[in-house]
């Protein structure tokens, strides 16, 4: 018998992740690597175990190893307890056939037997590709007093932005009347963040009706929430404030990375009130050189820095040597950066080397047709040979040999 | 592979006499090292790494901040069904605890509830990374009854009785002099040795019944004739701290790449608790060099040559040099700081100038306020 959790947290972290290409080639999106020391999933994590939330389901599907093996007991976490903590739900067979996940709702529908021990009053559902800093407990508690069945987060975005969300149009009382996905011509700003609460016992029902239905996606965007407020069910908007950001591609994953090192932006991961917890990697601290210059960037535990880093993110035990150049740039753990090496405006994957006098990226303003610039992308456990050059924009899955 | 048959005992709580000002709030294995470490972690990391599974930990008083530490010994994977850390506080009365011979005896139960057959027993007074396991298969090879581990160096200044050493051809100790006057180099015990469990508990008695207290005179330098004791010299990065430069010298010696990659050694990393501090941040406009730096920093102003503990703050227009700094102190705007030692959440308010000497480092108690 397990004991009743009042709330039980969904994390939908099986999708592929696709636009972030080869970053995502081996683990799945919320397991990519952010901020110097943490993955994605660190965020949604944290937010649940400093919302008091206790039990937590992460569903899997894509490329899990890494995840899994990240998440492990969930000790980092706080969430190994006896009855309750992280569990990994994966796809299974059933005596009815078997099944992968076949859309948001789905994957929920899929486990309403692990839901369903807690006896929860309220679900929370949420996914592994954003990063932001929310009590979950706030939104809760304004589905309660509301005596909704749905509340979904919103955030507000600029006008002109607006047309690449989904946008909840409410009454004056919050309540949702309408929502539109990818509006040519938005009426609100409210953009949902992929954030639901729901009332386990109207979600279970609806999550059973969606099954059975025909002519569905199993999405809970394209179908599950329409029909909810299609029957007239009491759907209502939070307004979350602060920062929050889908980092769901490169531009908005080296942007979220960028935004780290802004002391104007509001995401202080030094906040001893509201921890991001992570699995931490037994190695020294930094150390930084004679003749290293590191401006406005952070660096993790582990770092050998002898260059010049300037607007940069560097994660553990990255190397780099004398004359070596890292600007704008985020270097993933155990890269080295070769003597005389220039790294700008890139994302390198763990485990990398780039060689000696090897260029990397480049700086906007040193291109001249914009269209051909952008963030220049390097795979994990690749070598970039001596002399090299990586165009920006170019996303490099194999190892390309030096240039005499 | 864990597990070897050799359990662990450690001493977290002498030489603290020697540095003082860092002992008055913490029991020896309790003091800050190295960016982020506590002394503690180096005797357990190397216990762990040679398959150690169980290490009891002495600890006489003080001895808050190194229990806040250990806590249940996750960090070093202790926290164990079987076998684990186990912090071993006096009974009842801190004098059970007055020298080493009475401590064995005092924590007699938990040696003969052990079923490992060997103890490797060490202090926490030297920082090394040693392999337990080479040492242990020298000691099966060697048929010893006890290993003892030294170093040959100069004899550090304030070593409380520098047991001395020496050997026969086959490396069998065949003189042990205890606090002699000895200039030049030597080869001087580490306080750390292996010795069969049964065979500790037997010396340990027959001095209490003799009421013989010197672990050094009446175990070592009395029976090293009669047992079967050898050396086994340990040649790596192994700094004994007996004072308050002596501390610093051994911060400041974490600067080269050699003695970095000898105590940090990949293949035996060093555990400490884990904090979850965010990477260090580093202010336009700031200058470092040459400097080791913990997780969790934010630096404004100039560092260079210091070593600096995990959430440090640096203020705009300052400049240290030469200083070991400790966790989350705050040193504000425009200070002036060389040869400083500062311990753990001290405040330097804005402008203020400190300066000490290199063999000589001015220390801030902690949470001072300058």
């Amino acid at each position: 018998m397990y004991p009743k959790q009042e709330v039980v947290a969904m994390l939908l972290a099986g999708g592929q992740g696709s636009r972030l290409g080869v970053l995502t080639q081996k683990l799945a999106k919320p397991a990519v690597p952010f901020g110097g020391k943490y993955r994605i999933i660190d965020f949604p994590l944290s937010n649940c175990v400093n919302s008091g939330i206790e039990a937590v389901g992460v569903l899997t599907q894509y490329q899990p190893l890494v995840l899994n093996e990240y998440i492990g007991s969930g000790q980092p976490w706080d969430l190994d307890s006896m009855n309750s903590g992280v569990r990994i739900l994966s796809p299974y067979q059933q005596i009815k056939g078997t099944d992968w996940y076949k859309g948001t709702a789905n994957a929920i529908y899929q486990n309403i037997n692990y839901i369903d021990r807690y006896s929860p009053d309220y679900v929370v559902i949420l996914s592994g590709d954003h990063i932001y800093k929310m009590d979950y407990s706030k939104m809760i508690a304004f589905h309660k007093e509301n005596k909704a069945d749905c509340t979904i987060a919103v955030i507000d975005v600029p006008l002109e932005e607006a047309s690449r969300f989904g946008i909840l149009n409410t009454n004056p009382d919050g309540s949702i009347y309408e929502f539109e996905e990818k509006p040519k011509h938005p009426k609100s700003t409210n953009a949902s963040m992929g954030i639901y609460v729901f009332s386990w016992d109207k979600l279970r029902k609806y999550l059973i009706e969606d099954e059975e239905a025909e002519d569905t996606e199993h999405d809970f965007g394209k179908d599950v929430l329409p029909k909810m407020l299609n029957d007239g069910q009491r759907m209502f908007a939070y307004q979350f404030q602060g920062y929050w950001k889908d980092v769901g591609t490169i531009d908005s994953l080296w942007e979220a990375n960028m935004d780290l090192l802004d002391p104007n932006i509001p995401l202080d991961l030094n906040d001893d009130t509201w921890k991001i917890y992570s699995r931490n990697p037994v190695v020294p601290p930094q150390y930084i050189a004679e003749g290293a210059s590191v401006q406005n960037s952070m660096i993790a535990d582990g770092c050998d820095i002898a260059g010049s880093i300037e607007f940069s993110v560097l994660f553990s035990n990255v190397v780099v040597k004398p004359g070596a150049v890292v600007q704008d740039s985020i270097i993933m753990p155990g890269c080295v950066i070769e003597e005389g090496a220039v790294v700008q405006y890139a994302i390198v994957s763990e485990n990398t080397v780039i060689g000696k006098n090897a260029v990397v990226g480049a700086r906007p303003e040193d291109i001249e047709d914009k269209d051909k610039w952008g963030i220049a992308v390097i795979g994990d456990n690749h070598k970039i040979g001596a002399g090299a050059k990586i165009a920006p924009k170019e996303m490099v899955a194999k190892d390309i040999e030096g240039v005499e | 592979m864990r597990g070897n048959n050799v359990m662990g005992i450690i001493f977290s709580n002498l030489h603290e006499n020697l540095i003082s000002q860092l002992t008055e709030l913490r029991t020896m294995g309790a003091v800050p090292f190295g960016g982020r470490y506590r002394l503690i972690d180096f005797p357990l990391s190397n216990m762990v790494n040679s398959g150690i599974n169980k290490v009891g930990v002495i600890a006489k008083n003080n001895y808050q901040s190194l229990i806040d530490h250990l806590g249940a010994g996750k960090a070093w994977d202790l926290s164990r069904q079987r076998n684990g850390l186990f912090i071993l506080p006096p009974f009842m009365d801190p004098s059970d605890y007055s020298n080493r011979v009475k401590t064995f005896n005092a924590i007699m139960p938990f040696l003969k509830n052990s079923t490992e057959e060997y103890v490797m027993i060490s202090d926490c007074d030297v920082i090394c990374n040693i392999d337990y396991q080479d040492v242990f298969e020298k000691h099966l090879e060697n048929n010893a009854d006890i290993t003892l581990i030294y170093k040959r160096d100069v004899l550090p200044a304030k070593l409380q009785e520098p047991t001395v050493l020496s050997f026969d051809a086959k490396g069998r100790v065949n003189d042990v002099l205890v606090a002699p006057s000895i200039t030049g180099s030597c080869s001087f015990y580490m306080n750390m040795m292996l010795i069969k469990r049964e065979l500790l508990m037997e010396l340990v008695k027959k001095c209490i019944g003799k009421n013989t207290m010197s672990f050094k005179r009446d175990i070592i330098q009395a029976e090293y004739k009669e047992l079967n004791v050898y050396g086994y010299e340990f040649k790596g990065f192994a700094p004994v701290i007996t004072t308050m430069a002596e501390y610093f010298t051994a911060n400041m010696s974490l600067k080269s790449k050699e003695v970095r990659d000898d105590l940090f050694n990949g293949a035996r990393p060093i555990y400490t608790k884990i904090r979850d501090d965010m990477p260090t941040k580093f202010g336009l406009g700031s200058k470092v060099s040459n400097s080791l730096i913990g997780s969790g920093c934010t630096i404004e102003g100039e560092v260079d040559n210091c070593v600096l503990f995990k959430g440090v703050h640096i203020g705009k227009g300052t400049k240290v040099s030469n200083c070991v700094i400790m966790q989350d102190t705050r040193v504000g705007d425009n200070c002036n700081m060389c040869y400083v030692v500062v311990d753990k959440d001290v405040i330097i308010r804005d402008g203020k100038t400190l300066a000490g000497q290199p063999s000589y480092p001015v220390y801030i108690g902690k949470l001072s306020v300058v």
